[in-house]
């Protein structure tokens, strides 16, 4: 048995824009030879492959298909073509604040969370308490989540995520809402994870945070590959773009080059 | 293909977590199959519908009584007492009410279903769950707010002189084999299609209004026979209608004074074969909506 945990191979994920919704104006813009709609590729042709244990720092500009990218290794998409592979149990949060329905209360979510990520009841049991008390949202517990404010609900996300006990570990932009505390408190939760040898993909513009966590970075510009290398190279290379090609960057860098596969 | 070295040794070297599990695709979903698999997810799904779909209303579940009360009390005032339909029919009431219960919980699994995932986005767009959790859900909700009503049913059949027999009990049980398999097929079906227009769930309510009046509900099969003299073929190709005639088979049927007797007159021939005949269809109608659900599946978050 292999030692991948991630594998994707050419993977392509586009989306279809849409100019006109209702049938007139479809019909408007056919007489008028418009185009109805147009298709970009949000990932264009990706291939990497991530080892059991490691951590990846995943960086980019808004809108360079970063979070697509973690929408296919976790499952919530499939690529138009090419393969995403994964091994073994994926949690993790999309976007601040996981699919939590505003009517149900913090605890009911906790339940439905959970057994979405794929945990039994004994076991949400089980860690209920720890969940709570990591997500400190003490009262509020049992009022709905829809009256939470955007930290809570963020707070309330990553507790549960990070309490289930899986192989991946998909983080995208979590500590964006949360208050200084909090955020020390999910980098230390995330440090633990990476120690225990589980799989981290973590989504960061922080070049601080990515430096403490993660031992790879890869970076993606317009839906392409764009660097896949060493923390400090990928880090410059997000940073100072202009002009500089990847070859000098890799050869600058030698040292911390981990494997720049493209 | 990637050589991976630990980095220049400021990390400390960490424990290999041994995963067992093989390599394999992250969204692999094998459809319905999946839903049964994975039932604490859908029996939380459920309950949740069940607490969320009257929130915030004064009556709350009581809601699901006084919707199909409603009908029944106009349709028999319109049907029965104006047209006088009552006197032909024995037990009209009974008869009303069989077709009511049945029609109401298809109309809701396909109402509620057909937006099930336009409802549940958040989910939807955030988390990795097989979407035919939410259309099977509905259905289950809407299973769940029928059964007091067959409660209700069968007290007054009991009231009229009515006992439990084999036949009616296999009846009531391809007939709501019939209802659930079809609903959960069309709910499949429409709540795919309502992510990418959403005039889907105006069509839906159209439709359930053609359903109300193509059963043998507010009036008895036997009309439709003499009707269309005995031509009976399309009207009995529509497996709600067969469906309904099973409930009446199982209930409204012993009710009456003399079965035999209502059997041969208000009751198709060959009921049973023909019911099973139309599981068989409704089957192949739920593999189709399985297939194109999966079809469309790939394109549902991001046209949410």
């Amino acid at each position: 048995m292999g030692t991948q945990s991630i594998v994707v191979e050419n993977a392509t994920k586009s989306f279809t824009l849409r100019y006109h919704r209702t049938f007139k104006q479809m019909t408007v813009a056919a007489l008028r030879r418009q185009d109805i709609s147009d298709t970009f590729k949000a990932v264009d042709d990706v291939s990497f492959t991530v080892e059991q244990g490691e951590s990846i720092g995943l960086m980019g500009l808004n809108g360079s298909g970063k979070s697509t990218l973690l929408k296919l290794i976790n499952g919530i998409m499939r690529p138009d073509s090419g393969r995403v592979l994964t091994r073994g149990r994926i949690s993790g949060l999309i976007a601040t604040g996981a699919g939590f329905h505003p009517q149900l209360t913090g605890r009911e979510n906790i339940y439905l969370n959970a057994a979405v990520l794929g945990m039994s009841e004994a076991e949400t049991s089980r860690k209920f308490d720890d969940i709570v008390a990591f997500a400190d949202i003490g009262k509020f517990l049992d009022s709905p989540v829809g009256h939470y404010s955007s930290g809570m609900f963020a707070r309330l996300g990553f507790a549960v995520a990070i309490h289930v006990d899986s192989d991946i570990f998909l983080a995208d932009e979590v500590l964006a809402v949360g208050d200084r505390p909090f955020k020390q408190k999910c980098l230390e939760k995330m440090q633990e994870v990476r120690d225990g040898g589980r799989t981290l993909f973590y989504v960061s513009h922080a070049a601080g945070s990515v430096r403490k966590m993660c031992d790879r970075v890869i970076v993606l510009e317009q839906g392409r590959l764009a660097f896949d290398g060493g923390v400090d190279a990928g880090i410059k290379f997000v940073k100072y773009d202009g002009g500089e090609t990847e070859e000098e960057l890799g050869s600058e860098d030698a040292d911390e080059e981990l494997g720049a596969d493209i | 293909m990637t050589d991976v070295v630990q980095p220049l040794g400021d990390t400390p070297a960490r424990p290999v977590h041994h995963v067992d599990a093989p390599l394999s695709p992250p969204s692999a979903s094998t459809g319905l199959f999946e839903v049964f698999r994975r039932r604490y997810l859908l029996r939380l799904l459920v309950r949740r519908e069940i607490s969320a779909r009257y929130q915030g209303s004064l009556l709350g579940l009581l809601w699901s009584y006084v919707n199909p009360l409603t009908q029944f009390f106009i349709y028999y005032f319109v049907m029965g007492v104006l047209f006088q339909l009552h006197q032909d029919v024995p037990n009209f009431a009974i008869h009303m009410f069989c077709g009511i219960i049945l029609v109401h919980f298809f109309n809701e699994t396909f109402n509620a279903g057909t937006r099930s995932i336009v409802r549940n986005k958040t989910l939807v767009q955030k988390m990795a769950v097989p979407r035919e959790m939410f259309p099977v859900a509905s259905m289950l909700v809407s299973a769940y707010h029928m059964l007091p009503q067959f409660v209700i049913l069968t007290a007054v059949c009991v009231i009229t002189g009515w006992t439990p027999e084999l036949a009616g009990v296999v009846a009531l049980v391809l007939a709501l084999a019939i209802i659930m398999t079809l609903g959960t097929a069309m709910a499949l079906l429409f709540s795919a299609a309502n992510v990418f227009f959403r005039d889907v769930s105006n069509v839906a309510s159209i439709m359930t209004n053609l359903v109300r009046f193509g059963v043998p509900m507010i009036y008895p099969y036997s009309l439709v026979a003499e009707r269309f003299h005995g031509h009976t073929e399309f009207y009995l190709a529509n497996p709600i209608a067969e469906a309904v005639l099973l409930v009446q088979r199982a209930f409204w049927v012993g009710s009456t004074d003399d079965p035999q007797a209502t059997i041969a007159a208000h009751l198709p021939d060959h009921l049973f074969t023909r019911s099973i005949i139309g599981l068989g269809i409704c089957l192949v109608v739920l593999g189709v909506g399985q297939l194109v659900f999966s079809r469309l599946e790939n394109k549902i978050p991001e046209r949410l």
